[in-house]
């Protein structure tokens, strides 16, 4: 579990490694403010929907998922795309209303990303991923946690480098977006490291 | 459902309809029906077609096989791993695998294998083995060719995987395959020891590994390991060598 | 006439959708490995752009507003389910290379941007040209890209050796680094600073101490 911790966090990290939540990724690590709030929602929001997939996966829409009601040869998991997505929207339409009643002071830090992450492929990658390496339910609580963490740091990291960069003398062409992506780039090399790493 | 706060939808000029919950009922039924239908019957016609597809792709990585197969005919057997007899069908059935047996991150692993055998006669000439393991971005699925003595790979050849190309999407490279015939799978006190290695192989318990592909190396490695042990075909080969005391 | 010429040119380089409007992105790097996947892409995601342009266009005085994005997310995971499965059906190597990229269109910004911000406002033939214009941006940036990182990371392109490689006689060294994800990003951000060296009317302002800026 903890080899799946770390991988999920860092040599599969999915901004760095599989480029998911670019849009989100590179429009809002520009404030560190900003950043902080979207990295922890995504944490929140990765932790619930890759379990609740799973349980949809291997109950429901896997191969041999309906056995349990005797339809054993039935496979529908051509549905859990939609399945999956389904899921997230009503997620995080749920949390932001939670967020909105009883916890305010939550809603102002993270409750306005809510709408952004819903479409972000990185929640809905996480989830295929998932369903495509056959996690059980326990891999899918740390995966899901991994990844959104993973995540969660990458555009934490960016969005300190790009404070500091901003204020700095760039070329026109390379200003904002251009040099961006140069350090993610840049950081992408740096989190692949990890993946030399032996675990036990 | 109440509908949402307004701050979390912008304001957008557009020609919409009444949002009366008939009508928004209606409107949702709609869509998720002719949604449905569509994607159904696309997945239901195509079936047949991927099936095929997945069978091809399994067949011409088995005409990779023919090498060592020479003139013979393989028969499929239908094995029970977890005693490693013969059974007459597959029942399709699988359980889950615990993480700490789970070498190659297959979640969950069939009760009843197909495996298929070289007989010559009675005797067994050449046992080919479908194996499969979690790489680094997808499945490796192949098949490990043993030689009489079950202990001397004839070939190892995968059939389907998502790799990156130029990297891990090597292991299907002729060169690369060429490294496998005569590598042997355990020493003389009968302890698993073949790994593909970073760099140079030395011995033949070693394979060159991939440059810049450790992780899909480190896959075939995980994936042997478990399929040749107490959890894959360990049972099953066992009861061969018993058959066949050399 | 003039009118729908510049809705359909527009996105492949002035408003182009990567580059500019920074959306799209996530399966932009991540399937350029090779030129074949990223025109296997490339054209799943016309597809896709163009029939949900389409047909969210068609019927976008029906939808009530509370519920349109489910139904415009709805309506694009059926055509990406469908899509896919037609590749697993006719084209199954390259699917399996795809993985789940295909899938991931549902999510691509680009999708969801055009049909909330173009489909929904205007007539279906706008709507589909909207739709193979700004494909055909996507596509010019993934076959840049994937061109690019093919040539120099396994001297073939589309499959067909064109470098000589030198383990097998030739002179090139493959660039390792062009394999992996980070070439993407450095490539991409290349490819921006040339794009808005030559256009500077699509550069960035200097950030002055006052920018809150919202979040996109």
């Amino acid at each position: 579990m903890t080899e799946l911790l770390l991988r999920a966090v860092f040599t599969d990290n999915l901004a760095l490694a599989y480029f998911l939540g670019m849009c989100t990724f590179l429009a809002v690590s520009r404030h560190l403010e900003t950043a902080f709030g979207l990295g922890l929602a995504m944490i929140v929001v990765e932790t619930i929907t890759v379990p609740i997939n799973n349980l949809l996966f291997t109950r429901l829409l896997g191969p041999g998922a309906l056995s349990w009601l005797g339809l054993g040869e039935v496979d529908l998991s051509f549905l859990m795309l939609i399945a999956s997505i389904g899921v997230i929207a009503a997620t995080v339409q749920i949390l932001e209303m939670i967020l909105d009643r009883h916890f305010p002071r939550l809603y102002v830090a993270l409750g306005i990303y809510l709408p952004l992450i819903t479409v972000n492929c990185a929640i809905l990658g996480a989830s295929l991923f998932m369903t495509e390496r056959r996690y059980t339910f326990d891999e899918s609580v740390v995966y899901g946690f991994g990844s959104g963490l993973g995540w969660a740091l990458a555009i934490w990291a960016l969005a300190a480098l790009r404070e500091r960069i901003d204020e700095s003398h760039v070329p026109t062409g390379l200003r904002g977006l251009g040099l961006a992506f140069i350090l993610t780039g840049f950081m992408s090399m740096g989190f692949a490291v990890f993946g030399g790493l032996k675990f036990g | 459902m109440p509908s949402p706060a307004p701050h979390t939808h912008a304001v957008i000029p557009i020609a919409v309809a009444s949002d009366s919950p008939g009508r928004t009922l209606t409107v949702a039924l709609l869509v998720a029906l002719v949604c449905s239908v569509v994607v159904s019957v696309t997945a239901v016609l195509l079936k047949p077609r991927q099936d095929a597809n997945r069978l091809l792709a399994r067949a011409a990585s088995m005409m990779g096989m023919t090498a060592v197969l020479g003139s013979g005919v393989p028969q499929a057997r239908f094995v029970d791993l977890a005693s490693g007899a013969y059974v007459e069908r597959d029942p399709g059935s699988s359980q889950p695998l615990p993480a700490d047996r789970d070498r190659a991150g297959l979640g969950r692993r069939e009760d009843v294998a197909a495996v298929f055998e070289l007989r010559d006669g009675g005797r067994l000439r050449l046992l080919i083995l479908p194996v499969r393991g979690s790489g680094y971005q997808s499945t490796l699925k192949g098949y490990l060719a043993l030689e009489p003595d079950l202990n001397t790979v004839a070939a190892l050849s995968f059939y389907e995987h998502g790799e990156t190309p130029g990297l891990g999407a090597r292991v299907e490279d002729d060169a690369w395959r060429a490294l496998w015939p005569g590598r042997q799978l355990a020493d003389a006190d009968g302890v698993f020891r073949l790994e593909v290695v970073k760099g140079a192989a030395k011995g033949v318990h070693e394979v060159d590994g991939i440059s810049g592909a450790t992780r899909t190396s480190s896959g075939v490695n995980r994936l042997l390991h478990f399929w040749l042990g107490p959890d894959g075909y360990g049972p099953y080969l066992a009861r061969l060598r018993a058959e066949n005391p050399r | 006439m003039n009118d729908r010429l510049r809705t359909l040119v527009d996105p492949i380089v002035v408003a182009n959708p990567v580059t500019l409007q920074v959306l799209g992105i996530c399966s932009a790097l991540a399937v350029t490995t090779s030129l074949t996947t990223a025109l296997v892409m490339s054209g799943a995601l016309i597809v896709v752009l163009t029939l949900s342009n389409g047909i969210i266009s068609l019927i976008r005085k029906q939808v009530p507003s509370s519920i349109r994005l489910i139904v415009q997310i709805t309506i694009i995971a059926s055509l990406v389910i469908v899509v896919d499965q037609l590749l697993q059906a006719y084209l199954f190597e390259i699917s399996q290379r795809l993985s789940v990229f295909v899938s991931l269109i549902v999510t691509n910004c680009i999708v969801l941007g055009r049909a909330e911000g173009f489909a929904m406002k205007n007539p279906p033939g706008a709507s589909l040209l909207d739709g193979i214009g700004n494909g055909l941006g996507y596509a010019v940036i993934l076959i840049a890209i994937g061109t690019i990182r093919e040539l120099l990371g396994a001297g073939t392109l589309l499959g067909v050796a064109i470098l000589p490689l030198a383990s097998e006689g030739g002179w090139f060294t493959p660039l390792g680094l062009m394999s992996l994800p980070p070439s993407a990003f450095f490539l991409l951000g290349g490819l921006v600073w040339a794009v808005r060296s030559v256009l500077p009317e699509q550069a960035e302002p200097m950030r002055d101490a006052n920018d809150a800026g919202p979040p996109r």
